[in-house]
C-alpha cells in the first residue's frame, strides 16, 4: 500500500460518518462548536427535580442555581465563607421582638419571642424571557388562559412563539415561601421551617383547607391566603418572622429554596394540557439568574445559556491572598457571566467518562467521582502530585477539604456496643483507635481526605487545628502531627472491657459484631475485605449485613443496627449543622431526627441549646470545645474522615475554585475556546493504521477460502 | 387466519393479567409504597405526614390487593392494583410517580433503542450468514474444524470484554469514534459505530455456528445431493438451494426477537450512554418508579406475545403445508 | 480430618449431592451398553478428552473449596480448656493456599512486581523524607535487588516447575502404562507406545499431552505463587490469582446447581404436560408463557431485593458472613433456574408429545399399565438425554450470566469471591492512571477456560447423545 491510497481512506470514512471537515474523528459535539467559549461538562444522573422548592441534591443544584436566584450569596472567593447580597440591596436587617411584639435588645435571649428579616431586594432586575410572562398588544397576558385549540401542536415550551418579562418584586419571594409551605408541594425543608417560620402551619392548614392535597389542574392562588410570618412591606422589601431565636436562617436565604417564584409562571403551568406535555414548573425553571435552560432533555443533554435580562454582576474583586498569584483575580470588575453557554452531557459510567476527559471533551472533572482522582500521585502523608501523563496535558488540580462528615456509627441503643456503661465506651474506644483512618483514606480515597478529630470539618468555626484539636483518645501529638495510638493500646482496652484477644471471657465466646451498609457497587468487596481486617485486628469478628438503601434506612429508623457508616454534607458553614446530628431530641430511633446513632447525653443537650443561638467567639468556641470533648470521651461515632474534593481540570478553564458552599459557579468560569480546539486536535489524531492493517490481514485470510474455491470448481474431480 | 390471530389475541389476555400480578408481587414484597415516597422525597428532613400525602396524592395509600374495608366489589376495585393495571391495557401507562407522561418518553426512547438495534440485527445477520455460507463450503477440512472453535471461543469471551475492550480500543488508543454519547440524525452515527460493532462481533460466534448447523443439515438432504450430482456448480447449489431453503428457519428464528428490539439492551445503553429504553427501564428499576417498570414490564409481554405470534406466521407463509388451527 | 469443626453450607451439600448422583448414574450407565456407548464417543473425540481433563481441573478445585469448617482457634480465651474455634470459615483449599490467602500487601501491585504500584513517601533513618516505590511485603521479597534477580530467579522457578511437572507426568504415564498392560495383556513397552499412539481409538497422544500440560501449567504457576503475586493484587493488596482461583466455585456452583434445581420443575412439569394434555397442559403452558413474558432482569433484580428484606428481617439466622453469602448464591441459582427452566420444559413437552404416540408406549397403555408407571419405564428413560444436552449447554451460558449481573450488583453477593464481582471493581481500575488491568485480565481469562472447554465439552456431548445429530 503506498503513501498514495491512505490519505482517502479515512477521507471516505469521515464523510460516510457526515463529517467532511478537519474535526477529529471522536469529537461527540456537533462541529459547528468550535472556538467558541462553551463549557462543556457532564452529569451522572438525570435530576429529579428542578422546581427550587423541591430540589435538594447537587446534581439537581448544579442547574438550578445558574438559573435561580435567591436573595443572598457566598462570596466566591472570600474564606471563610462569607454571605454577600446577590438580589438583595443589602444583608436582611434583624429586629427581635417579645411575646407583645414589641422590640427588644439582642441580649435579652429570655425574653425574644420572635425575630423579624427584613429584606430588601434591588429595583431593576427582570426575569428570563418566558411565555408564562409574555404579554399581547394590549398587556394582557398572553398564554395565561389557554385553552384545548390553544394547544395544538404544542409539544415543548418551545413552541410557545412569544416570550415576555417583568421586574422581579418582593412578592415573588413571598410567594415562594408560601410554596413551601403548600402541603401538595412536598418540599423537604418544610419539616425544619415549620419549627421557625411563624404562622407556617396555619398557613399550610389552609391552604390543605381550601385546595385539599390535590395539585391536579387548579391553580391555587397563594397569593390571596395570609401567611402571618411573612409580608410584603412594599415593591421591593419583604418581611420574614421567626420564632425565638434563628440565626442560621441567613444562611437558608442563600439556597435556591428561598429564590423568587413569578405567581404567573404556577398559573401558566397549572393550566389543563400543560402537565399532558410534560411543560411543568419542575422542568422548565423561570429565574433571573445568569443563565437559562435551553435545551432540557436529561437522558442526554442538559444546555444552558445567558439570560438576556440578566441584571448584571461583576467578577468579585477581592479574595484569598493567593487568589491573585493564582490568577483567579484576572477577570475582577469584568461582567459576569463569563461564558454564554454550558453543556452538560449524561455520562452514566466511569470509563467513558473518564476517557472523555481526557480527550478534552469535559473541561473538568465534575464534582466527585472516584476515578478522576486516580489521575493522582499519593504519599501517605497527604502531598498530592499528578502523574506524569497528566502534566505532559497540562491538567491542573484543585482540592480543598470539603465541608461533609463520613462516619461510622455505633447504635448507642445496642447492648453490646451502645450505651454509657465503661465497657461498651472502651470497646468503642478501642475500635476507634484500630479502624485506621489513615490507611482507609490512602487506599479507598486515594488520599482525598483527612481523618476527623470530632464532628466539625474545617473551614467550619469550632473546628481546632493543631495539638488542641486532637481526638486524646485516638491519636498522641508527635512531631507536629496527629499520631494514631498503636494497636497495643487498643488491644489493652479491650483487655480492660474484658474482651481479651476478641473473646467475650464472661461468656467465654468470640466477640462477634455487625456491621450494615448499603453498599454494593463496584469496590464495596474490597472495602468490606478492608473494614474486617481491621476489627481482625483486635480479635473481633466483623459480619457485614450488606442490603440494599431502602432495607438500610428502615434499619436505621428501627434501631435494628449496630455499627453502620453514614455522612453528611453542611447546609450551611454553622457548626449547629453538625452537632445536632448528635443532639438527643433529633435521635433517629425516638423522633426520627437526624441523629442516626441515638445519642443522648444530657450534659451535651444542654450545651447544644446553648451554643445554637450564639455568634461566633470565645463563648461558643468554648462550649463547642466541652461539647467536643463530651463526644470523644463517649465515642458514639468512629469519626471517619472529611473527604476531599479534588477536582481536576484543563489548562483552558479559567476562575476554578473549589466553594463547597456556593452551588451558581457558572458565571465565574471563563473557557480559552481556541487553546481548547488546539489541544483537543492534537490529543486525537485519529489513529486509523491499525484498522487498515486489520482488514488487509481480513482480506488476506480470505485467500486460501478463494484458491480453494477456485481449484474445487475448475479442478478435477478427484 | 384472522380468526386464528383473535383467538390468540385473546388467549394473550389472561397472560398479561398474569404478568402484571408477577410484577406486583415482586415489586411490592420488597418494596413497600412507603419506600417509594421515602425515595422519591429524598432522605434530608422527610416527615411522616409528607408520606402519608405523597402515597394519596399517587394512589398508594389504598391496599394492594383486597380492600377489606370496602363492600362488594369495591373490595376489589379499590386497590392498588386495580386502579394501577386496568389502563394497561388500552395501553394507556398514565404518568410516572415523578410525573412524566410515560407514553410519550417511550415513544422518545424507543428510537435510539431501535438505531442500535436494527443495524446491529441486519449486518449481523449479514457477516454470520457469509461466514456460516464459507465455512458450510469448506466443510469437513481444517478451515471448517478451527472455525468452529474459533465461533466457540467468540462465544466464550464475556459481552462485558467486549464492551470494555471494544471502548479501550476504538476510542481510547485508536481515537476513531466517540467513546460514547448519542446524537440523532445523520451526525450521530459516529455514535453508533462502536456498539453497532461490539455488538456484531459479541454475537457473531454463536450465530455463525447455529447457520453453519442449519447449512449443512440442508446440505445433507436427499434433493441436494440430486442437483449436485447433476453436475451444477457447487456455489449455485449453495447460493440458489441452500441458502433459500435454510433462510426460512432462519427468518422464522429472527423474527420471534424482533419486538424485542423495542427494549433496548440494559447494559450497552449505559456504558455507551444512549438515552434508549434498556437505560430507562434501569433507571426506573433504581429509582422505584413503579409505574414505568410496570409499563416497561407491560410492554415487553405484549412484544413477546407478538413475536410469538409472528413465528407462528411466518411458519404458514414460508412454508404452506403448515395450517394454523 | 479436617483442622477444626466443619461447617456445612446449603451449596455444599447441594454439589455434593450432585456429585454423588453423577458418579452414581455413570456407575449405573457402565453396565448398560446403550447408555455406555454414547459416553464411549465423547471420550473418543479429541476435544472431548482435552476439555474432560481441563474441566475435572475446575471441579477438583470447586470441590475443595466446597469443603468448610471453622479454623481451631489460635489464641484461645485465658481459662477455657476445651478448643475453641474461631467463627470465621474457611474451606480445604485455603487451607491448601494458606500462604496465598495471608500474602496480603498494602494495595495495588503488578504481575510478579517486587514492588507497589504507587510511589510512597517513605521517612528514612536520618528522617528525611522520600517517594519511591515500597517494596512488597510478601512478592519477591527473598530477592536482595529484584532488578538485576527478578529475570533469573522466575526463569529458575519456572525450570523447578517443569522439572517437578516433568517427574509427576513420568509417573502418571508409567502407572497408567502398567494398568494397561496387565488389563490388556500388552507388554509394558507396547502399552507405553499406546500412550503416544495418534491413531488409536481412544486419542491417548492427546490425553498424555493434554495431562503434561496441564501439570505444567499448574506446578510451574505453584512455584512461581510460592514467591510472587502470579497476577498482582487487587485495591487492598489481596493476591489476584488466589481471588480467582476462588471465583471458580462461585462459577461452578452457578453453572450446575442452577439447572440441577429447575430440572425437577421442568420435568414433571414437562412430561404432565406433554402426557396428560388437556387442562393439566393448558394451565402449564400459562405458567411457562407468563413467566417467560416477564423480561428476566427484572426478575431477578427483584427476587435479589426481596432475599436482603428476608435476610434483614431474619438477621439472627445469617450470623456468619459466609453464610449470607451462600444464602444469596443459592437464592440467585434458585431465580436463574426459575428463569430458565421454562426452555427445557417446553422441549420435554414436545417430546413426550411425540413419545405418547410411540407404538411402546400405545402399547402399554393398552395393556393397562398405569400412567406413572408408563412415565417412570418408558418416557422418563427416553428424555434424559435432552436434560443432560440442556445441563451441559446450560452450563456455560451461566457462568457468564453470573458476570453480568454481579456487574449490575443483582449477582451473588459483594464479599464473594467472583469472576462478576472482580470485574464489577476492575471497571474503576480501568480507569486509573496508569491502568491497573491485572484483576479485570485475570477474571477473564479464567471464566474464558472454563466456558470454553465447558462449550466443546457440551458440542461433544450433544453429537454423543442427540439422536437428531447425524453421525
Amino acid at each position: 500500500m503506498n503513501d498514495r491510497i491512505i490519505p482517502w481512506f479515512p477521507a471516505i470514512i469521515a464523510c460516510l460518518l457526515g463529517a467532511c471537515s478537519e474535526g477529529a474523528w471522536n469529537n461527540p459535539y456537533p462541529n459547528g462548536e468550535q472556538a467558541s467559549n462553551v463549557v462543556y461538562s457532564s452529569f451522572s444522573e438525570r435530576p429529579k427535580h428542578l422546581d427550587p422548592v423541591r430540589s435538594y441534591s447537587s446534581n439537581e443544584y448544579q442547574f438550578i442555581a445558574q438559573i435561580y436566584e435567591p436573595p443572598l450569596q457566598y462570596h466566591y472567593l472570600a474564606r471563610p465563607y462569607k454571605l454577600i447580597p446577590l438580589t438583595a440591596a443589602q444583608l436582611p436587617q434583624v429586629r427581635y421582638l417579645d411575646a407583645a411584639g414589641r422590640p427588644v435588645s439582642r441580649e435579652r435571649h429570655g425574653a425574644i419571642a420572635f425575630s423579624e428579616y427584613t429584606v430588601s431586594i434591588q429595583p431593576g432586575i427582570h426575569y428570563q424571557p418566558h411565555p408564562a410572562l409574555a404579554r399581547d398588544e394590549q398587556g394582557n397576558a398572553r398564554y395565561l388562559h389557554l385553552n384545548a385549540e390553544d394547544l395544538k401542536g404544542v409539544h415543548v415550551l418551545g413552541d410557545f412563539s412569544m416570550t415576555g418579562t417583568r421586574e422581579l418584586t418582593a412578592a415573588d419571594y413571598v410567594y415562594q415561601i408560601k410554596r413551601i409551605a403548600s402541603p401538595y408541594l412536598h418540599s423537604p425543608i418544610a419539616g425544619v421551617m415549620r419549627e421557625y417560620i411563624a404562622g407556617f402551619d396555619a398557613f399550610r392548614e389552609e391552604v390543605g383547607a381550601r385546595y385539599g392535597n390535590s395539585p391536579k389542574g387548579v391553580w391555587q392562588d397563594l397569593r390571596s391566603i395570609d401567611f402571618s410570618g411573612v409580608s410584603v412591606d412594599d415593591r421591593y422589601t419583604y418581611r420574614i418572622r421567626i420564632h425565638g431565636e434563628y440565626p442560621q436562617l441567613v444562611y437558608w436565604l442563600a439556597m435556591p429554596f428561598f429564590a423568587p417564584m413569578p405567581w404567573e409562571a404556577e398559573k401558566f403551568y397549572s393550566q389543563p394540557g400543560m402537565e399532558e406535555r410534560n411543560i411543568t414548573l419542575n422542568w422548565y425553571p423561570v429565574g433571573t439568574g445568569p443563565f437559562m435552560l435551553t435545551e432540557n432533555n436529561p437522558n442526554l443533554r442538559m444546555v444552558m445559556e445567558k439570560n438576556p435580562n440578566f441584571h448584571g454582576e461583576q467578577y468579585p474583586t477581592y479574595g484569598e491572598a493567593q487568589d491573585l498569584e493564582n490568577g483567579l483575580l484576572d477577570d475582577a470588575g469584568k461582567a459576569l457571566p463569563l461564558v454564554p453557554k454550558a453543556v452538560y452531557s449524561l455520562e452514566k459510567e466511569n470509563i467513558p467518562y473518564w476517557n472523555k476527559f481526557l480527550q478534552g471533551y469535559y473541561d473538568a472533572s465534575g464534582v466527585s467521582s472516584d476515578s478522576f482522582d486516580q489521575a493522582i500521585q499519593f504519599g501517605s502523608q497527604g502531598d498530592v502530585q499528578l502523574t506524569e501523563l497528566m502534566q505532559a496535558k497540562d491538567i491542573q488540580l484543585e482540592t480543598s477539604v470539603t465541608t461533609s462528615i463520613l462516619y461510622m456509627g455505633f447504635n448507642m441503643q445496642d447492648p453490646v456496643v451502645g450505651g454509657f456503661s465503661e465497657r461498651a465506651r472502651l470497646l468503642r474506644r478501642a475500635i476507634s483507635i484500630a479502624v485506621d483512618y489513615e490507611e482507609y483514606i490512602s487506599i479507598f480515597a486515594n488520599g482525598r481526605g483527612i481523618p476527623a478529630q470530632g464532628p466539625v470539618p474545617p473551614g467550619i468555626f469550632g473546628n481546632i487545628e493543631g495539638e488542641a484539636g486532637i481526638n486524646p483518645y485516638v491519636y498522641d501529638w508527635v512531631d507536629g502531627e496527629p499520631r494514631r495510638k498503636d494497636i497495643g493500646e487498643a488491644r489493652q482496652l479491650m483487655t480492660r472491657a474484658g474482651y481479651e484477644d476478641g473473646i467475650d471471657q464472661a461468656a467465654g465466646k468470640p466477640l462477634v459484631l455487625y456491621f450494615d451498609t448499603p453498599g454494593a457497587g463496584p469496590g464495596a468487596k474490597a472495602h468490606f475485605n478492608w473494614m474486617r481486617k481491621q476489627y481482625q485486628k483486635l480479635g473481633i469478628q466483623l459480619v457485614i449485613r450488606a442490603t440494599d438503601y431502602n432495607r438500610f434506612q428502615e434499619k436505621m429508623r428501627k434501631g435494628t443496627g449496630q455499627i453502620f457508616q453514614w455522612g453528611w454534607n453542611a447546609d450551611y458553614p454553622d457548626p449547629e449543622n453538625f452537632f445536632f446530628l448528635l443532639y438527643g431530641p433529633n435521635a433517629k430511633v425516638k423522633h426520627g431526627g437526624e441523629n442516626t446513632a441515638n445519642y443522648q447525653n444530657l450534659e451535651f443537650d444542654r450545651l447544644f441549646e446553648q451554643m445554637k443561638n450564639i455568634e461566633n467567639g470565645p463563648v461558643r468556641l468554648e462550649i463547642i470545645r466541652q461539647m467536643t470533648r463530651i463526644l470523644q470521651r463517649d465515642a458514639p461515632w468512629l469519626w471517619g474522615h472529611h473527604p476531599k474534593a479534588f477536582s481536576l481540570f484543563h489548562s483552558w478553564y479559567k476562575n476554578v475554585k473549589p466553594n463547597l458552599m456556593a452551588n451558581n459557579l457558572l458565571k465565574y468560569k471563563r473557557v480559552d475556546g481556541e487553546l481548547r480546539d488546539r489541544k483537543r486536535a492534537e490529543w486525537n489524531r485519529p489513529n486509523y493504521w491499525p484498522l487498515i492493517i486489520l482488514s488487509v490481514l481480513l482480506l488476506v485470510s480470505f485467500i486460501p477460502a478463494v484458491v480453494g474455491f477456485y481449484r474445487r470448481e475448475h479442478g478435477t474431480l478427484k | 387466519m384472522i380468526a386464528y390471530i383473535v383467538r390468540r389475541a385473546l388467549y394473550a389476555i389472561p397472560i398479561l393479567v398474569g404478568v402484571n400480578i408477577i410484577t406486583f408481587l415482586l415489586f411490592f414484597v420488597v418494596n413497600t409504597p412507603d419506600d417509594m415516597a421515602r425515595m422519591f422525597l429524598g432522605q434530608k428532613h422527610v416527615t411522616e405526614a409528607q408520606i402519608e400525602d405523597w402515597k394519596t396524592e399517587r394512589g398508594y395509600h389504598r391496599p394492594l390487593f383486597y380492600n377489606a374495608e370496602a363492600e362488594g366489589m369495591d373490595s376489589l376495585k379499590d386497590t392498588i392494583f386495580y386502579t394501577k393495571s386496568l389502563r394497561l391495557f388500552v395501553f394507556d401507562f398514565g404518568r410516572s410517580d415523578s410525573g412524566r407522561d410515560i407514553s410519550f418518553d417511550i415513544s422518545q426512547r424507543m428510537w435510539p433503542s431501535l438505531a442500535i438495534a436494527v443495524p446491529q440485527l441486519l449486518i449481523g445477520l449479514l457477516v454470520a450468514i457469509t461466514f456460516a455460507l464459507l465455512i458450510a463450503f469448506f466443510r469437513a477440512t481444517y478451515i471448517d474444524y478451527w472455525a468452529v472453535v474459533l465461533c466457540v471461543a467468540l462465544m466464550s469471551i464475556s459481552s462485558l470484554f467486549y464492551i470494555i475492550g471494544g471502548q479501550f480500543v476504538m476510542g481510547k488508543l485508536l481515537r476513531v469514534v466517540p467513546i460514547s454519547g448519542f446524537e440523532s440524525g445523520i451526525f450521530g452515527i459516529k455514535f453508533l459505530i462502536l456498539p453497532v460493532l461490539i455488538g456484531v462481533v459479541g454475537g457473531i460466534g454463536s450465530s455463525t455456528r447455529w447457520y453453519r448447523t442449519i447449512f449443512l443439515e440442508e446440505m445433507n438432504k436427499d434433493y441436494v445431493r440430486t442437483v449436485r450430482a447433476k453436475g451444477i456448480a457447487e456455489q449455485t447449489v449453495l447460493f440458489r438451494h441452500v441458502l433459500r431453503n435454510a433462510l426460512i428457519p432462519i427468518l422464522t428464528g429472527v423474527v420471534v426477537i424482533l419486538p424485542l428490539l423495542f427494549m433496548g439492551s440494559l447494559i450497552t445503553e449505559s456504558f455507551f450512554g444512549i438515552p434508549g429504553l434498556g437505560s430507562y427501564t434501569i433507571d426506573a428499576i433504581n429509582r422505584q418508579d413503579f409505574a414505568i417498570v410496570r409499563s416497561m414490564v407491560f410492554l415487553g409481554a405484549v412484544l413477546y406475545i407478538i413475536g410469538l405470534l409472528l413465528t407462528d406466521i411466518s411458519y404458514t407463509v414460508v412454508d404452506p403445508r403448515v395450517r394454523l388451527s | 480430618m479436617l483442622p477444626g469443626k466443619p461447617v456445612f453450607l446449603l451449596t455444599d451439600l447441594l454439589i455434593f449431592v450432585l456429585v454423588l448422583s453423577i458418579v452414581s448414574f455413570f456407575a449405573y450407565a457402565m453396565r448398560k451398553p446403550h447408555l455406555r456407548q454414547p459416553w464411549g464417543q465423547v471420550v473418543r473425540a479429541r476435544a472431548g478428552v482435552i476439555s474432560m481433563i481441563v474441566l475435572s481441573v475446575y471441579v477438583a478445585i470447586a470441590l475443595l473449596d466446597s469443603l468448610h469448617f471453622h479454623p481451631v482457634l489460635e489464641n484461645p480465651a485465658a481459662h477455657s480448656e476445651e478448643v475453641q474455634y474461631s467463627g470465621e470459615v474457611i474451606s480445604v483449599f485455603d487451607q491448601l493456599v494458606s500462604d496465598l490467602r495471608a500474602s496480603t500487601e498494602k494495595t495495588y501491585s503488578a504481575p510478579f512486581a517486587a514492588h507497589l504500584y504507587a510511589k510512597e513517601t517513605v521517612q528514612q533513618a536520618d528522617g528525611a523524607r522520600i517517594r519511591i516505590y515500597p517494596r512488597l511485603l510478601w512478592g519477591g521479597a527473598h530477592l536482595e535487588d529484584p532488578r538485576a534477580q527478578k529475570a533469573t530467579d522466575i526463569l529458575l522457578l519456572a525450570g523447578v516447575g517443569t522439572l517437578k511437572a516433568a517427574a509427576v507426568w513420568a509417573v502418571l504415564l508409567v502407572l497408567w502404562a502398567l494398568y494397561l498392560s496387565t488389563r490388556t495383556a500388552r507388554t509394558f513397552p507396547a502399552a507405553l507406545g499406546t500412550l503416544f499412539d495418534g491413531h488409536s481409538e481412544v486419542p491417548w497422544r492427546t490425553v498424555s499431552v493434554t495431562l503434561g500440560v496441564v501439570l505444567l501449567v499448574l506446578l510451574v504457576g505453584a512455584e512461581w505463587a510460592s514467591k510472587y503475586h502470579v497476577l498482582g493484587t487487587d485495591k487492598v493488596g489481596e493476591d489476584v490469582l488466589y481471588q480467582a482461583l476462588k471465583s471458580i466455585r462461585t462459577g461452578v456452583v452457578i453453572g450446575t446447581l442452577t439447572t440441577l434445581l429447575m430440572v425437577p420443575f421442568a420435568i414433571v412439569l414437562g412430561i404432565m404436560a406433554g402426557f396428560f394434555r388437556g387442562w393439566i397442559d393448558d394451565v402449564i403452558q400459562y405458567l411457562y408463557t407468563t413467566l417467560n413474558s416477564v423480561p428476566g432482569v427484572l426478575l431477578i433484580a427483584a427476587a435479589v431485593l426481596m432475599l436482603n428484606v428476608y435476610m434483614s428481617k431474619h438477621a439472627e439466622a445469617f450470623a456468619s458472613l459466609t453464610q449470607r453469602a451462600d444464602m444469596r448464591l443459592l437464592f440467585l441459582c434458585l431465580i436463574l433456574g426459575l428463569t430458565s427452566w421454562t426452555g427445557l420444559c417446553r422441549l420435554l413437552r414436545a417430546e413426550t408429545l411425540k413419545l405418547r404416540a410411540v407404538d411402546f408406549v400405545q402399547a402399554a397403555t393398552a395393556f393397562g399399565v398405569g400412567p406413572m408407571q408408563t412415565i417412570f419405564r418408558h418416557i422418563l428413560p427416553n428424555v434424559m438425554h435432552i436434560v443432560l444436552i440442556t445441563l451441559v449447554l446450560d452450563f456455560s451460558g451461566l457462568v457468564l450470566a453470573e458476570a453480568v449481573l454481579s456487574y449490575i450488583n443483582i449477582g451473588v453477593d459483594p464479599t464473594m469471591n467472583s469472576w462478576g464481582n472482580m470485574i464489577n471493581s476492575a471497571r474503576l481500575e480501568m480507569a486509573r492512571e496508569p491502568l491497573v488491568w491485572w484483576s479485570l485480565a485475570a477474571s477473564l481469562f479464567f471464566m474464558f477456560t472454563l466456558v470454553l472447554f465447558a462449550n466443546l465439552f457440551a458440542d461433544v456431548v450433544r453429537d454423543a447423545l442427540d439422536p437428531r445429530v447425524s453421525r
